[in-house]
């Protein structure tokens, strides 16, 4: 029965990180490609070290196995927001058939300020 | 039956698969982002091999090599990043 659940996420793990690859070969633009390579790859690593947990069966492999999976879930949307935020800010154009760009207008290249939306702005939050 | 050894085999091709894709994304990758983001799922991936050849050889020291992978990643990533927005503040 272990044996079956190991197999089982370990194969799991790594259908979804080639899952991520395909995407980040696929996908149209970086955006899109940020957001398909990141979230299976923190699912992915994060069923592996399951794997590892469930095989050794030890305490120090399980803390280090939790350590993993919990680097990786805090380090991975934090890498991909920094990205992603430099990315638009060096001008990378985003999909032709994009349907929403809410920060159009809103990033001023001399003072480097990126402003709110509109709706968001703090006079119109108090109302 | 044993079902592990076989997975471990299959889990390995299917990494060692996604690190070459994303290798083509880092070679074509049209801006410069583009190929950190492929860099950061190789170093995911990386991490992933390292967890299973770890299983395979029964040796759980290497995990440790998994955890300071990660970080390495991490840090690489940001300055990346800074180094990329520094670059078109100067602009």
């Amino acid at each position: 029965m272990k044996e079956w659940v190991i197999a089982v996420s370990l194969l799991t793990g790594g259908v979804l990180m080639l899952l991520g690859a395909v995407g980040l070969l696929r996908m149209p633009d970086i955006y899109t490609r940020m957001h398909t390579a990141t979230k299976p790859a923190i699912l992915g690593s994060g069923l592996l070290a399951f794997a590892a947990t469930l095989y050794f069966a030890d305490l120090l492999v399980t803390l280090r196995a939790l350590l993993i999976g919990g680097l990786v879930l805090l380090t991975a949307p934090v890498a991909a927001h920094v990205i992603a935020r430099a990315a638009y800010f060096a001008g990378v154009k985003l999909w032709e058939h994009s349907v929403r760009d809410e920060l159009k207008g809103m990033y001023d290249p001399d003072s480097h300020i990126l402003h709110s939306p509109s709706h968001l702005n703090r006079d119109t939050l108090r109302e | 039956m044993n079902p592990v050894p076989l997975a471990l085999d299959l889990t390995i091709w299917m990494l060692a698969l996604a690190s070459v894709l994303s290798v083509y994304r880092v070679l074509r990758g049209p801006s410069l982002p583009d190929r950190v983001v492929a860099l950061d799922l190789i170093a995911t991936v990386v991490v992933g091999i390292v967890i299973v050849y770890s299983i395979q050889t029964d040796t759980a020291v290497i995990l440790d090599v998994a955890i300071v992978f990660a970080l390495i990643a991490f840090l690489g990533t940001v300055a990346f990043a800074s180094y990329i927005e520094r670059k078109e503040q100067q602009r």
